[in-house]
């Protein structure tokens, strides 16, 4: 099993959610964080004092899937997420150990 | 003249209005999030404080008779011989008195212990403004700076806006910086209520100078020709301030901005706060478009000079009084209010030392009594919030509350669970997203 974990641009979070639908994703966790990479943030200037604002707002996606879907699952964020421009996020993947569906105690790949 | 009556029942309610809310808002957007509500209460206190306290004894330290610095406190204390038919003139006048304390609450941002603030704005009140009101707006021969000095201030660029500038001032320098100034971010929390504010408080100040007509002889001819160009030269001197602002800004620092329009509107009407019955309406665009600019510049002092003056109180107010009631010697036309002709009219440069004098005055009043005032307080009851709680916030500190509960999921929909679960014994709600594949 494995998790994928994205951070993306808030603002193509719609087309990310509809693309990984269509390819059968039926559940994931999603939260708004905030964070930078290469790009370093940007100036706001308020009477006249410069504030540089390290953090940008990011959506961060989770999805538990089964080890054969997880090629397909980063191939279809990063195609939906993909601007071209600089921070447009990144997609990682991870083992889990086990998983437990709370409602029936299913446990593993019957609880993804 | 019922006209002007009913006319002053609503300038009266529109300066009040000034404050709460509408200082409220524009002081209350600008600060953070943590102590907005602080920053409001700041405000409002003031209002319940010094109109009180105005009605006691500020009408008659006032307008209760001569005297060079205030008249006595007594003479009609508690408006003791005042017909209700001039209570709304004394209802006018403490409108002022209520934000010319309040203005200075924005310099204190974030750190200025409540009870140190219920105790300055009455003993300030007492001390300095209700004696500002008579040097300027009672007129008496002997007054300091209406009548001695002759310097002319239709609405309060002296008694309102420098008093208000200096005592910020002082007031900071014995306050010290807030913890992380300048190095850390401070920057606005809400600047669509700092827009609202600043909207408001331009409405309100149609109250504040059309209403501080003084009649003479003729009332009935005066009264339309005197509010025409009171009307005009405070709207245009905004507008242009809003200009001045925003282009001074965009050649500093490359954008203009909203909170620039903003501050624009409030430097104007700063400035042509006492030159609005004096000048004709290209004075007042002249006015306007300088105090939007040099405030657009001075905010930027308090870097360079080290001392926290949190919203600009020193850079708009102060600032900006002393630029409207020293150009006044220059803009002045004798068709005006006071009938002095400034520098660009031909009448040389006596009534530009009248006025650079009577500015310097109440620098020198606000400055040094605010001062005695600053000093009892900091070694007696202390004006600084414990470091923890300015840390924390002010407002959780000193009113037990915070300003907003914002936490909403991600789907932009219901309540989080997360913040459901920080109240207890409410009941559990159903979340609203599906957690990982559940």
């Amino acid at each position: 099993m494995k998790l994928v974990t994205a951070v993306i641009k808030p603002h193509t979070w719609e087309d990310v959610r509809s693309a990984l639908e269509t390819v059968g994703v039926t559940g994931m966790t999603v939260s708004e964080v905030s964070g930078y990479g290469r790009q370093k943030g940007h100036t706001e200037v308020y009477r006249g004092a410069e504030y540089d604002i390290a953090l940008v707002p990011k959506i961060r996606i989770e999805i538990a899937v089964d080890d054969a879907d997880a090629e397909e699952v980063v191939a279809t964020i990063v195609a939906a997420a993909q601007t071209g421009r600089i921070g447009d996020g990144k997609v990682w993947t991870s083992t889990i150990d086990s998983v437990v569906r709370v409602r029936t105690g299913e446990r593993d790949e019957g609880a993804i | 003249m019922d006209g002007y009556y009913a006319f002053m029942l609503i300038a009266t309610a529109f300066v009040l209005m000034m404050t709460v809310p509408a200082l409220a808002l524009f002081y209350g957007g600008m600060s953070r999030s943590k102590s907005v509500l602080n920053m409001m209460m700041m405000s409002y206190v003031a209002a319940a404080i010094v109109g009180i306290l105005y009605v006691a004894i500020g009408w008659s330290m006032g307008f209760g008779g001569d005297g060079t610095i205030f008249a006595n406190p007594f003479e009609l204390l508690w408006l003791d011989g005042v017909s209700t038919g001039d209570y709304i003139f004394v209802m006018f006048q403490m409108t002022f008195a209520i934000i010319t304390a309040a203005l200075i609450s924005g310099a204190v941002a974030d750190r200025l212990k409540f009870s140190a603030w219920v105790v300055f704005v009455p003993l300030w009140a007492v001390i300095v403004y209700f004696p500002m009101a008579h040097m300027v707006f009672s007129c008496t021969d002997d007054s300091l700076i209406c009548g001695r000095i002759g310097a002319q201030d239709y609405a309060g660029g002296t008694a309102v806006h420098i008093n208000a500038g200096v005592a910020a001032l002082v007031l900071v320098v014995l306050l010290g910086k807030r913890i992380g100034w300048p190095k850390e971010q401070m920057r606005p929390h809400n600047l669509t209520l700092t827009m609202l504010g600043a909207g408001l408080l331009w409405m309100g100040w149609y109250g504040f100078n059309v209403g501080s007509i003084v009649f003479g002889d003729d009332p009935e001819t005066q009264f339309p020709l005197e509010t025409g160009r009171t009307f005009a030269t405070t709207t245009l001197a905004t507008m242009a301030a809003i200009i001045g602002w925003l282009v001074v800004e965009r050649l500093l620092h490359k954008k203009a901005t909203s909170l620039g329009a903003a501050s624009g509107i409030v430097a104007g009407l700063v400035a042509i706060t006492p030159a609005t019955g004096a000048v004709n309406l290209s004075g007042a665009v002249a006015i306007g478009l300088i105090a939007g600019g040099v405030c657009a510049w001075a905010v930027g002092l308090k870097y360079k000079l080290g001392y926290d003056d949190s919203l600009d109180v020193v850079g708009v107010h102060l600032v900006g009084g002393i630029i409207g009631t020293i150009l006044i010697g220059v803009f002045s036309t004798s068709e005006g209010a006071g009938g002095i002709d400034g520098l660009v009219y031909g009448g040389g440069f006596g009534s530009l030392g009248d006025q650079t004098l009577g500015a310097l005055v109440a620098v020198a009043y606000s400055g040094v009594l605010t001062l005695v005032i600053g000093l009892a307080i900091k070694y007696t009851i202390g004006l600084r919030l414990d470091e923890e709680d300015e840390v924390n916030g002010i407002d959780l500190a000193e009113h037990g509350e915070t300003a907003y509960d914002l936490h909403t999921s991600a789907s932009g929909g219901g309540k989080s669970v997360l913040a459901a679960s920080t109240v207890s014994p409410a009941p559990v709600g159903k979340p609203s997203t599906e957690g990982a594949n559940a």
